[in-house]
């Protein structure tokens, strides 16, 4: 399990509709691409999960969305506040693969740029709802963007080891296409480390949290 | 005092390190069967607090004892198991399971889950068959959302429970901002955090002052400063629930700002605490009532 420290804000900037939040790391470790932290959201009662995007030298950097009150705390914290940060938690992405090949949609492109810098480039493809929202593509140089009619489930080539990060639906796609895919997934959740119960999915056909058992998962695991 | 979780809000086996920063872990309540819980969204935060409708999840009282009890013993921290049914001699049947194991320290009653449909009859009729399954001690887990939480009590004392665990969650709903939808799968959900505190310190001072119990007590206690309220108002033992999600170093903070409280309180030990809030101090209370029913 991972450890919890206040952390001071570095940075906040707008990419697109999105937020990068940059902060100094103290003692955390980045962890493995796919990991996620625990993000102290000001004025709220419960912190918010989020996978790690970058870990540029001596930082953390998390892309978020503001969808709801927690995410929008994050989105409008600036430099020099401090927040509680817990992690790294769950399980990452095995990197361990021959042909890699990134899939990722919306915001959950989130994870996919650490993934990238580990694997140093590797193809990917990012589809997104607007060209405004494929402005956060710049997180992975070189990526293939599509804009929505377009789906990043059309542009999937065969014989990759696909990474995947992004909407239900989309997974759920790319688990039917890749049945090997490593699939990152989301889920409410209060705690983070297995006491909550709240991010129940049914994985391997048995209930479970994700926070413990991803989360990223194998697509057997969840294909309906 | 001692200082708890309260059940449902730790997996001792995922995070033993804040398991042994308790002076007892409290496991998910365990029924008969298992049970996989109520589907997904089970949490919702809301202002001050958040709803969960886990449903009791658990693996089953056989699978407990066989698998989960013997990982749990070797933390090296006293166990409380909680215990669900729904009818009044599963509690019966699984005191009866928890009776011989020298690893259960205690056992909690959760007779008031607000997330499942069958609620059993009587809180007095249930301590009763436990009662007679077990010599362990017996917490009575209770709802506040009842009319009189306590002359509930007062039945769970005559029927023979050693203590009382103050409070359990009440239903609250919780609609999304856009869609106007219930949040949870369930639609209401059982409210926890700081919004529940003032209701459950309530409780406490009321339960105090009407059986003299033994009080564990929790809702929404996140600082040094709520233990010492609860212990004000009656409790012995306090339990952190909602406060271990966000921060799972809460245990040794609490104890840290509890001792700094009783110095400035001026108070040598917490035992001198208990029932300060009382006008009369309710063992005397209980005595007398006692005395009473032995002489009637």
């Amino acid at each position: 399990m991972g450890s919890r420290e206040k952390c001071s804000v570095a940075g906040v900037e707008a990419i697109g509709p999105y937020t990068l939040l940059r902060v100094r790391r103290g003692r955390l470790e980045p962890g493995v691409p796919g990991q996620f932290f625990m993000l102290e959201a000001p004025g709220r009662l419960l912190p918010r999960p989020m996978s790690l995007s970058l870990a540029p030298p001596g930082e953390l950097a998390f892309l978020i969305d503001a969808i709801g009150p927690g995410t929008r705390a994050l989105c409008t914290l600036e430099p020099g506040d401090r927040i509680s940060i817990f992690g790294p938690l769950g399980n990452g992405y095995r990197l361990d693969v021959e042909r890699p090949l990134l899939v990722g949609g919306g915001i959950g492109i989130a994870p996919l740029a650490y993934v990238s810098e580990a694997l140093d480039g590797p193809p990917a493809i990012l589809g997104f709802r607007t060209a405004d929202h494929a402005e956060a593509a710049v997180l992975l140089p070189g990526a293939q963007v599509v804009i929505d009619p377009i789906l990043v489930t059309d542009a999937i080539p065969a014989g990759h080891d696909v990474l995947a990060c992004g909407p239900e639906p989309m997974l759920e796609e790319v688990a039917r296409l890749e049945p090997a895919a490593q699939l990152a997934w989301e889920a409410p959740m209060a705690c983070g480390y297995g006491a909550c119960y709240g991010c129940a999915v049914e994985i391997d056909g048995e209930i479970k949290r994700l926070c413990v058992e991803g989360p990223v998962l194998r697509a057997e695991a969840v294909a309906a | 005092m001692k200082l708890l979780n309260a059940s449902g809000c730790l997996d001792a086996l995922t995070a033993p390190e804040i398991a042994r920063s308790l002076d007892a872990f409290v496991t998910k309540t365990v029924t008969p069967l298992p049970r996989e819980g109520n589907a997904p969204p089970r949490i919702a935060e809301v202002e001050d607090g958040m709803l969960n409708s886990i449903g009791l999840a658990n693996p089953g009282i056989d699978c407990f004892v066989s698998n989960s009890l013997p990982r749990l013993t070797e933390l090296g921290v006293p166990i409380w198991v909680s215990i669900g049914g729904f009818e009044v001699a599963d509690y019966g049947d699984l005191c009866d399971r928890l009776d011989d194991l020298p690893e259960v320290a205690a056992i909690e009653l959760n007779v008031s889950c607000p997330n499942v449909d069958d609620v059993p009859a009587s809180v007095g009729e249930i301590v009763a068959a436990a009662r007679g399954a077990t010599r362990k001690p017996l917490y009575t887990k209770l709802s506040p959302a009842t009319a009189d939480v306590a002359e509930v009590a007062q039945a769970a004392r005559r029927a023979g429970t050693d203590g009382l665990s103050l409070v359990n969650t009440i239903l609250g709903l919780a609609l999304d901002e856009r869609t106007l939808q219930p949040r949870l799968s369930r639609s209401a959900g059982g409210l926890s955090g700081p919004a529940l505190k003032p209701i459950a310190l309530a409780a406490v001072h009321a339960c105090y002052a009407a059986t003299g119990l033994p009080i564990v007590g929790m809702g929404g206690i996140s600082s040094g400063r709520d233990a010492l309220e609860f212990v004000a108002a009656g409790a012995s033992c306090v339990a952190l629930g909602t406060i271990l999600f966000s921060d799972p170093g809460a245990p040794a903070r609490v104890r840290t700002e509890l001792a700094g409280e009783l110095e400035q309180l001026g108070v040598d030990g917490l035992d001198n605490v208990i029932g300060l809030a009382h006008a009369e101090p309710a063992p005397h209370l209980a005595r007398a009532e006692r005395a009473a029913s032995v002489s009637s």
